[in-house]
């Protein structure tokens, strides 16, 4: 039966101690750690402001102190987000975390990263000020020198809101739901061997 | 092993069998949120946002009229950047930029047909009722050759050059411009009430987003650029990272502007797609890290490892 | 001389809650050689670079191994 093999296949990889483990191991003990969670709790305030500037429409954030306000939580939770984002990166790269059968972790997280840049990239379109008027004049250069631009068209204010509000926000949370899950699957990668280890594996006969 | 004796080897890809700690994740999450929030909303009342008003053709035309129009001029014999494009905006041989001997700007085709004559020019000075000299000029124009065009506008742009601006309409020396000078000053006219701003915008529909053209008319002129280059966002000045004002930008862009700023690509004429096409290779190669040999062991050479994860080698390396 | 009111746009309506800053004035940029970047993007970059390094050297509180 197909919603007994799905649901056996889904408990089997995600057990109720996996997808909300209360123990990690011993070796989970570094500041770096932190930056992953930071960067997902600035992705809920990025989303969060959104969906509140999403609320009164694009004329808000020009027109009212408080749509100022919020459109200024957007802006600044997008910094966090990549600021925490790009620290993550760093430190999961320097622990090699894609070893171990986890290469399906760095790659979602990889791609992530560079669609929310695409994502970001369609946010400072929909501003409606000099700074989106002068990005959609460059940024149409880029994209149409590869042919993007003819069906992707960032003077088109409309379709690059949609892309910005409901399209690519629902590719970020997905990649970020799967590269979570993905991480409690496999567990957090564990260090690289140590020197006693290749030091005794040195010493053994070949 | 015993669990309070961490593997000095650990299998990578098994379940850790060495020592654990309690670990609330949700009460980390939660801390995460409420410090990620208070410090974003920190930023916000320290520093707030920017938000620079658009450039509209009115300001343009008001504020640099001489500019205006002589762009206007060009757009109308088809001498101008937008005109000559090539696609998705018209068909012009010898553009198209090319990755080697790819020209997918080409392949692309035409989506967005502008004829910068016509949508810029004739069709929004069309649309201006009870102008009887203006309709007759326009009539006088579209019905000329395609030479006895050019040669009245080129009589007029360099008759610019001498010209004197009265109320934001130009005056020229006497010269024969035939139709093109009171359809240029009509337009000056128009753009400076706000007129041509929303012809171009809602030239067929009264629902529109798709602000391509008046778009594609501001970034033709030098008035746009010189905005621009003011806030320090043109290519030269590394301007894909810069925001307006004193705000950080979108630092994480670095790699990609950095490109247009060397050799080859700062004088090259496929810069754009030469640039997307490395960046693509580099963004593929960073995805695919884990499967590059030589990239995929470099953090085990590096070895910061070993102070993220110094309470473990101390524990494991300690008790040998 | 720019239009620095019309650059900005009063808000319309509704009350306005100045920053503490104003970073809306024109931005000082650092140069070298053919680099250039703003000072707001330096200090961006500079932090981040801080905080990875704090975060790699900055003890962790202790947690007890489990038994």
């Amino acid at each position: 039966m197909w919603t007994e093999r799905i649901r056996s296949r889904a408990v089997g990889a995600l057990p109720p101690e996996k997808l909300l483990p209360d123990r990690q191991p011993a070796y989970v003990s570094s500041w770096i750690y932190v930056f992953g969670v930071a960067t997902i709790a600035a992705l809920l305030v990025v989303v969060g402001s959104g969906v509140i500037l999403g609320l009164k429409g694009p004329a808000w954030w020009h027109e009212s102190g408080v749509g100022k306000f919020f459109n200024s939580i957007h802006l600044w939770a997008v910094e966090v987000f990549f600021f925490a984002m790009v620290v993550h990166l760093w430190g999961k790269f320097f622990m090699g975390a894609w070893r171990g059968g986890r290469a399906w972790i760095w790659v979602t997280g990889a791609i992530v990263f560079l669609v929310s840049i695409g994502t970001a990239f369609t946010g400072y379109l929909s501003q409606q000020n000099f700074d989106s008027q002068w990005i959609a004049s460059e940024g149409k250069d880029g994209l149409n020198s590869v042919g993007i631009g003819a069906f992707f068209n960032v003077a088109d204010f409309g379709q690059m809101y949609t892309w910005h509000v409901i399209l690519l926000p629902v590719a970020v949370v997905a990649l970020v739901v799967g590269h979570v899950l993905l991480v409690r699957k496999h567990g957090v990668v564990p260090p690289y061997a140590a020197k006693v280890a290749r030091a005794a594996s040195a010493k053994e006969p070949a | 092993m015993s669990p309070r004796q961490p593997n000095p080897a650990p299998l990578e890809s098994a379940d850790w069998d060495g020592p654990y700690i309690r670990y609330d994740l949700v009460k980390e999450f939660v801390v995460a949120l409420v410090v990620v929030t208070v410090l974003i909303v920190l930023l916000t009342v320290l520093f707030s946002s920017p938000d620079d008003r658009p450039v509209t053709i009115q300001q343009w035309s008001r504020t640099d009229p001489a500019g205006f129009v002589s762009t206007a001029v060009t757009e109308l014999d088809g001498s101008s950047e937008v005109a000559t494009y090539g696609p998705p905006y018209n068909h012009t041989p010898g553009t198209g930029q090319k990755i080697g001997p790819l020209n997918l700007q080409s392949a692309a085709g035409v989506h967005f047909p502008i004829d910068t004559a016509r949508d810029f020019v004739l069709n929004p000075l069309g649309s201006i009722p009870g102008n009887a000299p203006l309709a007759g000029a326009l009539k006088t124009y579209q019905a000329a050759p395609a030479a006895q065009q050019k040669s009245w506008t080129d009589a007029y742009t360099k008759g610019l050059d001498s010209a004197t601006f009265t109320g934001g309409v130009p005056q020229l020396p006497p010269g024969d411009y035939g139709p093109v000078a009171p359809m240029m000053a009509s337009l000056a006219g128009m753009a400076q009430t706000g007129g041509l701003d929303g012809a171009l915008l809602n030239a067929n529909q009264f629902y529109q987003t798709n602000y391509t053209k008046p778009l594609l008319f501001l970034s033709g002129g030098d008035y746009f650029e010189s905005r621009a280059e003011e806030q320090h966002l043109l290519g030269e000045q590394w301007g894909m990272m810069n925001e307006t004002g004193s705000y950080p930008g979108q630092v994480w862009l670095w790699l990609y502007t950095f490109w247009y700023q060397v050799a080859p690509f700062d004088t090259s004429e496929n810069a754009d797609a030469q640039v997307w096409a490395l960046m693509m290779l580099l963004s593929l190669a960073f995805i695919c890290i884990p499967v590059i040999p030589g990239l995929r062991s470099l953090p085990r050479h590096l070895g910061v490892h070993r102070l993220i994860w110094r309470d473990h080698y101390r524990r494991v390396e300690g008790n040998s | 001389m720019r239009e620095m009111a019309g650059r900005l746009g009063p808000l319309r309506g509704g009350l306005a809650a100045p920053a503490v800053f104003n970073l809306n004035s024109p931005a000082h940029y650092v140069h070298w050689h053919f680099f250039q970047m703003s000072v707001a993007n330096v200090i961006l970059i500079g932090l981040m670079i801080a905080v990875f390094i704090l975060a790699l050297v900055i003890p962790f509180p202790k947690r007890e191994i489990e038994k």
